[in-house]
């Protein structure tokens, strides 16, 4: 049977959730048995070049950028997972969608104590992608199939909902996996 | 400007956090590489007006890699404002515990899950090959220990601040709790076999670095200024002291510098296309004032390490450049090896100190308003600095984060990679990867779960100063 592939990425998250994964410890050799992490999906993402089974998302959108990520996860994921607060709700990033994003910018790159800048500018090159006015979790852009909560989700947590999928069997989450601090 | 851009995205259209241009002058030659950070989360504006006793729960949302790190920054900037700083010798001790644990966990994952790779199969070696599960075919037992390694850290953590990932274990003047005799237990009997896997983590960094030492020297290598925290006595401190900074030929520039005036002493400039500002010190300008932090610079400032292995590791590191500096970007992996078994050795000690069971934690003193926090990081000096008011709000907030301080270096050592290595604008195999390598060096934080997990192949397009694409290639 050839491997299931799954595909991951952060868009506004902090890679805690990604390091909460790696947190199944010696169960990463036996996942990368069941698994392949697909060869790009964390690449050429307009060209997805295989179909992936399942992809796991941390963090919401913040940027045109993780927006246009977020699409072509869904395109080429059968199964979308929202790994995490931020993913879910936006997070600790969303504390922003309260006040105006010029505000964000103007503290740190024009009135923090150790600010040098004098021109004033804040950085706008071409080939910085255009901030959202807020930060957006996952599924108020695509379809999100399931959500795991948790800041971030334990790594048994991460296991139990993965193994669960790979092997075609309901998901057992019992309430010490889903709550959290 | 008439410039060629070419553009190389190694983590950013997934990742989000990172991407390379190439800027050829008219006659093709590089005139400068750009490692671009794409990412604004804006810390510094939202967290105004949440309660200062927040912060350090708060804050270590910026890094899932290293929270502690923040944790603990932000809760040494909160000591101050409660004037509780000098803390109970319980409370210092779990504290450094937790940050030692941290230290030894990201020191594995960076060398072993995201470095080895490089080291193992080569600058050269087929993309396929360049990662970590690579690796675990080849070197089973490796990834094993490298596993453990990290799960060990992660334990040390987990006993100290009550989470593996976003604990709550420093709060303002102390920490929450400290270590039952179970949990003491369980991280005793394991520190033997740590230790033994510790030193063989540096032999393989030590061996590497002076097996390939002609060609490292070369590689994405300049001359620059350290900064790092240090002890009263000069010796290596990760924790807490002052600061010193040294130029290239390893003279002081200061030292023991109190941290409370460290926006006198730093600035960071900003640049119209990266939104990570430019550290520099203030007294030598933008031009001269820039340095490095990390692994490399804490080896290169310290007179000493206080513990036998890792100082016996150290003398032999110096011994290299015959007591100058080692500037060599490649010599982060040693220097974060020194460190790995120092941080081991480190545990071992503590595990062994009744206090880490004590029942005194915290301690107030006269309010503040205004207070600096500052910590090593495995990545570097990391900066917290918060202003509250007489209603416990946050006022003012700067953080300058260890990847910052070393966002010119990083530029500096790609652009030296691209003009050793690009010719025209044929984009080989071997300029991505050492692009990739150098950034890896410095580890700033976008590189590191990607290529933990997979691969971290590069998109490359060249494009003309009128945004005519003339070529690219994907890995």
């Amino acid at each position: 049977m050839s491997k299931a592939r799954v595909a991951t990425a952060s868009l506004a998250g902090c890679f805690g959730c990604h390091m909460s994964i790696l947190d199944i410890d010696e169960r990463i050799l036996t996942l990368i048995e069941l698994i392949e992490f697909h060869k790009s999906p964390i690449n050429d993402i307009k060209t997805f070049s295989e179909r992936c089974a399942v992809g796991i998302l941390e963090g919401g959108c913040c940027n045109e950028e993780n927006v246009e990520v977020l699409r072509r996860f869904r395109e080429n994921c059968d199964i979308l997972i929202a790994c995490g607060e931020c993913a879910i709700m936006g997070g600790i990033p969303a504390m922003r969608n309260g006040i105006p994003l010029e505000e964000c910018l103007r503290e740190a790159y024009r009135t923090g104590p150790t600010v040098y800048n004098p021109s004033g500018r804040i950085p706008s090159d071409k080939e910085l992608p255009l901030l959202l006015d807020r930060v957006y979790p996952v599924q108020e852009v695509v379809k999100i199939d399931y959500s795991l909560p948790g800041c971030p989700p334990s790594a048994d947590t991460i296991w139990q909902a993965l193994t669960a999928l790979l092997n075609n069997e309901p998901m057992n989450l019992p309430y010490e996996l889903i709550k959290y601090d | 400007m008439n410039t060629t851009r070419i553009v190389i995205e190694p983590v950013t259209r997934v990742e989000g956090h990172g991407k390379v241009t190439v800027l050829l002058d008219e006659n093709r030659q590089v005139q400068q590489a750009r490692l671009h950070i794409v990412e604004f989360r804006g810390f510094e504006r939202f967290i105004l007006g949440r309660p200062f006793w927040e912060v350090p729960v708060l804050v270590q949302r910026l890094c899932g890699i290293c929270p502690v790190s923040h944790h603990l920054c932000a809760a040494k900037a909160m000591d101050g404002i409660v004037g509780g700083e000098a803390l109970t010798p319980t409370a210092e001790k779990i504290r450094r515990l937790m940050h030692y644990g941290q230290m030894y966990q990201s020191h594995a994952l960076h060398f072993f899950h995201l470095a080895s790779p490089d080291l193992l199969f080569g600058f050269e070696a087929d993309v396929s090959l360049r990662n970590v599960v690579a690796v675990a075919a080849k070197y089973p037992e490796l990834v094993t220990q490298a596993v453990l390694m990290r799960k060990y850290g992660q334990e040390v953590i987990k006993h100290t601040a009550g989470k593996k990932i976003h604990g709550t274990g420093a709060i303002p003047g102390g920490v929450n709790k400290s270590l039952a005799d179970d949990e003491r237990r369980v991280l005793k009997d394991g520190i033997a076999q740590q230790l033994v896997w510790a030193r063989g983590a540096l032999k393989i960094a030590r061996d590497y670095t002076l097996e390939h030492i002609k060609e490292l020297a070369e590689f994405a290598s300049f001359e620059s200024n350290h900064v790092s925290l240090i002890r009263d006595d000069g010796a290596l401190d990760l924790y807490h002291g002052g600061l010193r900074a040294i130029d290239a030929d390893g003279k002081i520039i200061f030292d023991h510098l109190n941290y409370q005036a460290y926006a006198e002493t730093f600035a960071e400039e900003v640049r119209d296309w990266s939104y990570m500002k430019f550290p520099f010190i203030r007294s030598l300008g933008p031009e001269k004032g820039w340095y490095r932090v990390g692994p490399l610079s804490r080896i290169d400032t310290a007179d000493f390490i206080d513990t036998p292995e890792a100082e016996a590791a150290r003398k032999e590191f110096k011994a290299v450049t015959g007591g100058r500096p080692n500037h060599l970007t490649m010599a982060y992996h040693w220097a974060r090896m020194i460190e790995l078994l120092h941080a081991a050795e480190k545990i071992a000690q503590l595990l062994d100190d009744p206090d880490i069971q004590g029942k005194d934690l915290v301690v107030k003193g006269k309010r503040r308003e205004e207070w600096v926090g500052l910590i090593e990081a495995p990545r570097g000096t990391l900066f917290h600095h918060y202003k509250v008011d007489d209603r416990d709000r946050v006022v003012m907030c700067n953080l300058i984060v260890s990847t910052t301080n070393n966002n010119e270096p990083m530029n500096r050592a790609i652009t030296k990679v691209a003009r050793d290595h690009l010719s025209g604008v044929d984009i080989t195999d071997g300029l991505l990867n050492r692009i990739e390598v150098a950034i890896r060096a410095y580890d700033p934080c976008l590189s590191c779960a990607t290529h933990a997990l997979g691969q971290m192949p590069l998109e490359v397009s060249v494009v003309d100063h009128e945004g005519r694409v003339l070529g690219s290639r994907s890995t």
